[in-house]
């Protein structure tokens, strides 16, 4: 296994996911067979060659920083999950 | 004929020529969902109600003389992960099931202002993940030429629907072949613009280097109408192109003579389906006959572009799907002992596997000890392919390939092996890795009846070389005017 089942665990805490164990060997399974099918590039000379991030010529855009008319907040809440006084409510976060 | 087996250019004719009231083609076109849709399934969302009420608007303006635009009156079809204001947008998810937009993407605007009418919201693999609509969390789409095969993916419902004469058009996006090989499976004209053509705004995000969004259509004119409508620079999209815009429906000309039309019969013939190699074969000389040039060419890179793309691929989509936590909108668990517990578990329950093996993999790529050997190799790779495209394009007009090695699969067929599945998309997926454009067109039928694809690739920007190419292969072959009976 290219992959093992500690980094699976590690990478599943990383990534905010939770499995269980017998999801854990299959996932385990699949990353370390796409992992190893992933390996074929080792073999390509790449020394000095520039990685590309973007395809097109575009560096920084900028926009003048005005104000403007941005969304309604009750239209933005009804997506919300839980709200309450015009907010977004979440669990303690501070003790 | 029925109102519904029209193509789009005919459709809109016949409105403006007031031949037919948009009320008669809207009745004629949702007469034909409930007819068919049970068995197809494309369909996540309709919006009737909102469709007939533009409709009377159209119409009041068209019989008071008033432009409706160049769509005016045309139902057309939409993917579910493009924004569309007050109509959900779910991505197929669970994450996203109740999740309405409260503004519309660019390319909606851009059709709702040339006069098309959204019909409704197509199903799709879950955040566009899939070659097959499978992995829907909302419902299963049936391919139209056989119900039990799968439609292809990841804009299955929208190859289908446009297939089976349920929108006269419809909108995907494409990331590694989710337009061109659905189109291909179901027999339908998709096309996937370059990189930077369309804006993105309103699209939801899985890898922003690849995405794009492009139409699906009947024939190739109908296509080149679309793409005149929802082409151009977009100031909310920052990698959105700033080009003149053009009239693609200027380059919709029977003529590939002297074309150089590039071959690459090692890279193609590498594990493909032996009707789909004799159908591609029939085109080569079909090209020939029409006076195109064919120039055999190397592919040394492209062929590393599967393992190059689900690094990059993955490792954009762990990143981008970050941003789904369950609190300011998407799935929240009901139960959770604290904030990190309440990230978990709603993510946990919001995504489906191929979502999470994704975003696992995209993890692994981009951590410490693995990011130079996966994910900047990957980069370094990218590089070396979209430099490989660049040399072709100096001696060729175009690139010709299958869209996908095989016919469309049974449902299920491939749901055990993750691998297996990408696989499929192995000509597809050259394309997005260097943002060029592309186009599948219906390329013939295998031995089961099933439809073939064929591909055409041009450099980029040059849509109009890529439809030019693609027309007069349309007609001058007869694929096009056979239509699925629906069993």
């Amino acid at each position: 296994m290219s992959v093992s089942k500690e980094e699976v665990i590690h990478l599943s805490k990383l990534s905010r996911l939770e499995f269980d164990e017998k999801s854990l060997d299959r996932i385990t399974n699949d990353l370390s067979s796409i992992v190893d099918f992933a390996n074929q590039l080792s073999n390509i000379d790449v020394e000095g060659i520039k990685p590309t991030a973007h395809i097109l010529d575009i560096k920084n855009v900028f926009r003048e920083d005005n104000v403007d008319k941005s969304y309604d907040r009750e239209e933005i809440l009804k997506n919300a999950p839980e709200k309450e006084a015009g907010c977004v409510s979440v669990p303690q976060t501070v003790e | 004929m029925e109102l519904f087996s029209k193509t789009l250019s005919e459709i809109s004719k016949d409105i403006k020529e007031k031949k037919v009231t948009i009320k008669d083609v809207l009745d004629s076109v949702y007469k034909r969902i409930e007819q068919v849709e049970p068995k197809i399934g494309a369909y996540i969302t309709l919006t009737s109600k909102e469709a007939y009420e533009r409709a009377k608007i159209l119409q009041e303006k068209l019989d008071n003389g008033i432009d409706i635009g160049v769509l005016g009156g045309v139902p057309i079809a939409i993917k579910d992960n493009i924004c569309t204001k007050n109509v959900k947008t779910t991505c197929a998810s669970k994450m996203l099931e109740n999740f309405v937009p409260i503004y519309n993407a660019t390319v909606i605007e851009k059709l709702e202002e040339a006069g098309a009418i959204i019909i409704g919201k197509t199903n799709m693999d879950e955040f566009a993940m899939g070659s097959s609509t499978e992995t829907s969390y909302i419902k299963k789409t049936s391919n139209p030429w056989d119900v039990e095969r799968v439609p292809g993916g990841s804009s299955g419902g929208s190859a289908a629907c446009v297939s089976a004469d349920m929108a006269y058009a419809a909108l995907g996006s494409d990331t590694g072949g989710s337009i061109r090989q659905p189109a291909s499976y179901c027999s339908v004209v998709g096309l996937k613009p370059t990189y930077g053509l369309i804006s993105r705004y309103g699209l939801i995000a899985f890898a922003s280097s690849l995405d794009q969004i492009g139409p699906f259509g009947k024939t190739v004119e109908d296509v080149a109408l679309m793409l005149n409508i929802i082409a151009g620079h977009d100031k909310k999209d920052t990698t959105s192109a700033n080009l003149e815009k053009k009239d693609y429906t200027k380059c919709l000309v029977n003529d590939v003579n002297n074309f150089k039309i590039g071959i690459p019969t090692e890279f193609v013939n590498d594990g493909i389906n032996k009707d789909v190699k004799d159908a591609y074969d029939t085109s080569i000389n079909k090209l020939k006959e029409l006076g195109a040039e064919i120039v055999d060419i190397k592919l040394e890179y492209a062929k590393y572009s599967l393992a190059t793309y689900y690094i990059i691929a993955t490792a954009e989509a762990s990143s981008n799907l970050g941003r789904y936590d369950g609190i300011r909108y998407g799935h929240r668990a009901k139960e959770f002992s604290d904030l990190i517990d309440l990230y978990t578990k709603s993510r946990t329950e919001g995504f489906g596997d191929e979502v999470k093996r994704r975003i696992m993999l995209g993890t692994y790529v981009l951590s410490s000890g693995y990011y130079d050997a996966y994910y900047k190799r990957a980069q370094q790779v990218r590089t070396l392919i979209i430099e490989e495209f660049k040399q072709i394009f100096e001696k060729c007009d175009a690139v010709m390939i299958p869209t996908a090695p095989n016919t469309s699969f049974k449902m299920g067929e491939h749901s055990t092996n993750p691998l297996e599945m990408y696989l499929e998309d192995i000509f597809t997926v050259p394309v997005n890795i260097a943002g060029l454009p592309a186009i599948s067109i219906p390329g013939g039928f295998a031995s089961n009846g099933m439809p073939i694809g064929l591909q055409f690739i041009t450099k980029a920007f040059d849509e109009e070389k890529l439809l030019q190419i693609a027309y007069t292969y349309e007609q001058n072959t007869e694929f096009k005017s056979k239509k699925p009976s629906i069993n």
